[in-house]
């Protein structure tokens, strides 16, 4: 490591200006940045201007993960509408993408699912707050889903 | 720090369990069908006590940071020693 900074300061002598920023890339070099700025600045926008954002494999009529179809269950089951109320991006689509939510996130794995801007969970946190109940009072809390009608029962 | 994994296995994450979570009781199972790639995981540690399902989970992401990495899937159950007992009736 001591070889190559010195072979890379060596190099980039003649600019000062690169030399200091090249110098700061090793300690960075482990733990690989994916984050570009677009990438964040996408994320960013979508989460804030949409109430239910998942970043999943595949798309909500043809999952290509069944974690990902697990989710999408989900929010069929609990009443969601899937055409208008969900934003969805296909990271298979999008390598960049693909490992720039992994960062944005921390969270190592897809699908990811945001509301109203914050990070939920990933499949087992939904899996679990569907059947304990939370995800219906955050969904409702959100306006994502309707109330239930109050039960008439039919004469 | 203990040596990098190579390999993800139901020993190392359950030895990664316990010496990083402090774990009293940890079920781990390939579920890949013979790949390797495909973990399902049940986790009891006292340090879960107090944490949302989130922070439970990002505790185990962080412990298990350089094993998930290596697989295709991972999905875990994260329990403070009293969910788990309650479970147990």
């Amino acid at each position: 490591m001591n070889f190559l900074r010195t072979a890379s300061s060596l190099a980039l002598r003649p600019s000062g200006h690169i030399l200091t920023r090249r110098t700061a890339l090793p300690a960075t070099a482990f733990a690989v940045r994916y984050l570009s700025d677009s990438t964040k600045k996408t994320i960013e926008d979508a989460i804030t201007r949409n109430k239910l954002v998942v970043f999943m494999k595949g798309t909500p009529d043809a999952p290509q993960c069944g974690f990902s179809r697990a989710v999408m269950q989900i929010l069929t089951v609990q009443g969601v509408d899937m055409q208008n109320s969900l934003k969805s991006f296909n990271i298979l689509a999008d390598e960049e993408l693909r490992s720039g939510i992994k960062e944005y996130s921390s969270w190592p794995t897809i699908p990811q699912v945001y509301v109203n801007g914050e990070f939920v969970g990933g499949c087992d946190i939904m899996l679990s707050m569907h059947q304990s109940g939370e995800l219906e009072k955050l969904l409702l809390k959100e306006g994502l889903v309707e109330p239930e009608a109050e039960e008439n029962p039919r004469a | 720090m203990s040596t990098p994994v190579t390999s993800v296995t139901i020993e190392s994450l359950t030895e990664a369990c316990n010496d990083r979570l402090g774990a009293t009781h940890v079920e781990a199972k390939d579920i890949s069908g013979g790949c390797g790639q495909n973990f399902e995981l049940k986790i009891v540690s006292p340090m879960f006590e107090g944490k949302t399902t989130l922070q439970k989970h990002r505790m185990v992401n962080e412990a298990l940071k350089d094993q998930i990495a290596l697989v295709h899937a991972f999905s875990q159950k994260s329990f403070t020693p009293a969910q788990w007992e309650a479970l147990q009736q």
